[in-house]
């Protein structure tokens, strides 16, 4: 039986209360740590048990907080993302249905070991039942002294407040959110300062995703090396892996972090539906590139998925058979990518939606000839030169798709227009 | 142009909401949320008027509201049909569930019926992909979605 920490509370009744939460060993970990526990001691804890930022980008934890300014006069944050919105991702969703007091402690826990006072979950405006049952569940917190004044009898005080967004996807960007949360368009910020030493009303901010936080308490019950343990090297403890797409069984499945890819899909997640074949593989929320099926025999976790030209991102596991018509799928995934495009960058801004709408006439059978080169010319003209990852985001795929599954790209220029001159638009594209 | 108002009630939850924030303006998310449940939709009229409860330009407050899906700058349906068109859902489907929705309710994506009953609107992934293909009905999400299952929806909120 393999151990599972999160996803042990999916299937207990009233796992979100407090009573339930306790009765399953919840709010230990933070009781004692505030009576015995220095806050470096937690910071050095959690850098030992190599948690990975699990959003997406995989930072290491422990050491995200270390930078936090030790004497800085201003206040300190504690920001939780809740954003959830890569495509293909919808963990933290989970967590916040059912592992709800697990979270609040990870955020004490945080909040103590950088002295921060005051957290804010921002979460995705959608959520909106999720938002009802983090303010419903902070309110019972407080009405125990689990949260405000003196928490746990002990003299450290902290608030914990819900903040919606409003429906945008670069609003999970890190310093996005930060903007949104003071109350602006989530317009990313240019790093440095990073949020550390400037974040949220420029004051030092932690940003961790639900999961991140999620797993702290844990890591302070039962020892960093317990849960380093766990995972794969320098990917610690386990990771709450979301499967999508044509599969038999989707859903979010916590398996040790770098359990192969195949074995997730095909074992956990039922493998594929009657008499169909597997096509592709997107290995980590519809922004990491493709990959084809004789290359999901790799361990999934930050290092090694990077290793073969992938990533890991927010493990957001999108499984597609072979009825997936792959211009489509890139169509559907650039539409995303130019509709969240927040207009900042110019490359960003326009090459998504010149991609968008070179895809849209490939699905329509329309393509002209320099189309194929030209998306990959456009991805390789976003990517690098813009403020945030969502240029990145985009090119990933582009480029991706074209290149392992080419041909179904050029069946998409029809015999009319197979001998066009190019497009004068496409002379503004460097190589 | 007409004055609008808060609610007394609504005017106390503002209150709560800038006790969260050390500045005025970080509580403009929440009051936008705070101003469509009060009046439906966020009119040029209610964003002059956020924009004197907040202490800044309307410009400030049209920015914010433009710049986001969720919002409504103009008025809404009682039931808003929001159909994700996410990767996974269009995998699994969801351009039919798109087509029969529309078909039902006699409007296309975009559009608010003449009696302000419905609007239907083709959204990003909402995070759900594990019920695709899915939608969300004003707060509350609706996956493993099928032609039937869209009938009974549009039933029950008929």
């Amino acid at each position: 039986m393999t151990e599972k920490i999160i996803s042990k509370f999916f299937d207990i009744k009233d796992s979100h209360t407090i009573d339930v939460y306790e009765k399953h060993g919840g709010y230990t970990a933070i009781k004692s740590a505030l009576k015995t526990k220095s806050p470096q001691e937690i910071i050095d804890e959690v850098m030992k048990s190599n948690l990975r930022g699990l959003g997406g980008a995989g930072f290491p934890a422990g050491r995200k907080w270390s930078f936090i300014p030790k004497n800085s006069p201003k206040p300190k944050y504690v920001v939780v993302n809740a954003d959830e919105s890569e495509p293909g991702t919808f963990k933290d969703r989970y967590i916040i249905d059912h592992y709800t007091h697990g979270l609040f402690e990870g955020i004490m826990l945080a909040a103590y070991a950088i002295d921060a006072h005051t957290c804010y979950i921002y979460i995705r405006g959608e959520y909106v039942r999720q938002a009802e049952r983090l303010n419903e569940q902070i309110k019972a917190a407080y009405e125990r002294g689990y949260l405000g004044k003196n928490i746990f009898g002990s003299k450290f005080d902290l608030n914990v407040y819900v903040h919606r967004g409003a429906g945008a996807y670069i609003c999970g960007e890190e310093t996005g959110l930060l903007e949104s949360l003071e109350g602006k368009k989530g317009w990313p910020r240019l790093k440095p300062p990073f949020p550390a030493i400037e974040g949220a009303f420029r004051c030092p901010t932690v940003v961790n995703n639900v999961e991140t936080i999620a797993y702290v308490p844990t890591i302070m019950e039962k020892g960093a090396e317990w849960f380093a343990n766990l995972g794969s090297e320098r990917n610690g403890g386990l990771k709450l892996y979301c499967v999508s797409g044509q599969v038999k069984n989707p859903g979010v499945y916590e398996l040790p972090m770098g359990t192969p890819l195949r074995e997730i899909i095909m074992k956990h997640a039922g493998g594929l539906r009657e008499g169909r074949t597997l096509k592709a593989v997107i290995p980590g929320g519809s922004s990491a590139p493709i990959l084809k099926p004789d290359e999901i025999d790799v361990n999934a976790d930050y290092d090694s998925l990077a290793k073969i030209g992938t990533m890991m991102g927010s493990a957001g596991i999108i499984v597609m058979d072979d009825t997936t018509d792959m211009v489509r799928a890139l169509y559907v995934v650039t539409r995303f990518y130019s509709h969240e495009s927040c207009g900042q960058c110019t490359p960003c801004r326009e090459g998504t939606g010149w991609a968008e709408r070179i895809l849209k006439r490939m699905v329509d059978g329309d393509a002209r000839p320099e189309d194929v080169d030209n998306l990959v010319r456009i991805a390789n003209n976003i990517q690098g030169n813009t403020i945030c990852a969502l240029g990145d985001a985009a090119a990933l795929p582009l480029r991706s798709y074209v290149q392992k599954f080419r041909a179904e790209f050029e069946a998409c220029v029809p015999a009319k227009h197979r001998n066009d001159k190019p497009e004068e638009e496409s002379l503004m594209l460097v190589d | 142009m007409n004055k609008v108002a808060f609610s007394k009630e609504a005017l106390d939850e503002f209150e709560d909401i800038l006790t969260r924030y050390p500045e005025r303006r970080a509580a403009m998310l929440p009051t936008l949320h705070l101003a469509e449940k009060e009046f439906g939709w966020i009119s040029p009229e209610v964003e002059v008027y956020i924009g004197e409860l907040l202490e800044t330009p309307p410009v400030k407050v049209r920015e914010v509201l433009t710049f986001y899906t969720m919002y409504a700058s103009k008025p809404r349906g009682k039931h808003h049909f929001q159909v994700c068109r996410g990767i996974s859902c269009d995998l699994l489907g969801c351009a039919k569930i798109k087509a029969h929705l529309e078909k039902k309710l006699g409007l296309k994506s975009g559009e608010t019926s003449k009696d302000m009953k419905y609007t239907i609107t083709e959204v990003e992934c909402l995070g759900a992909c594990e019920t695709a293909p899915m939608m969300q009905l004003n707060d509350d999400y609706y996956g493993l979605l099928t032609s039937a299952a869209v009938d009974k929806l549009c039933k029950d909120v008929s």
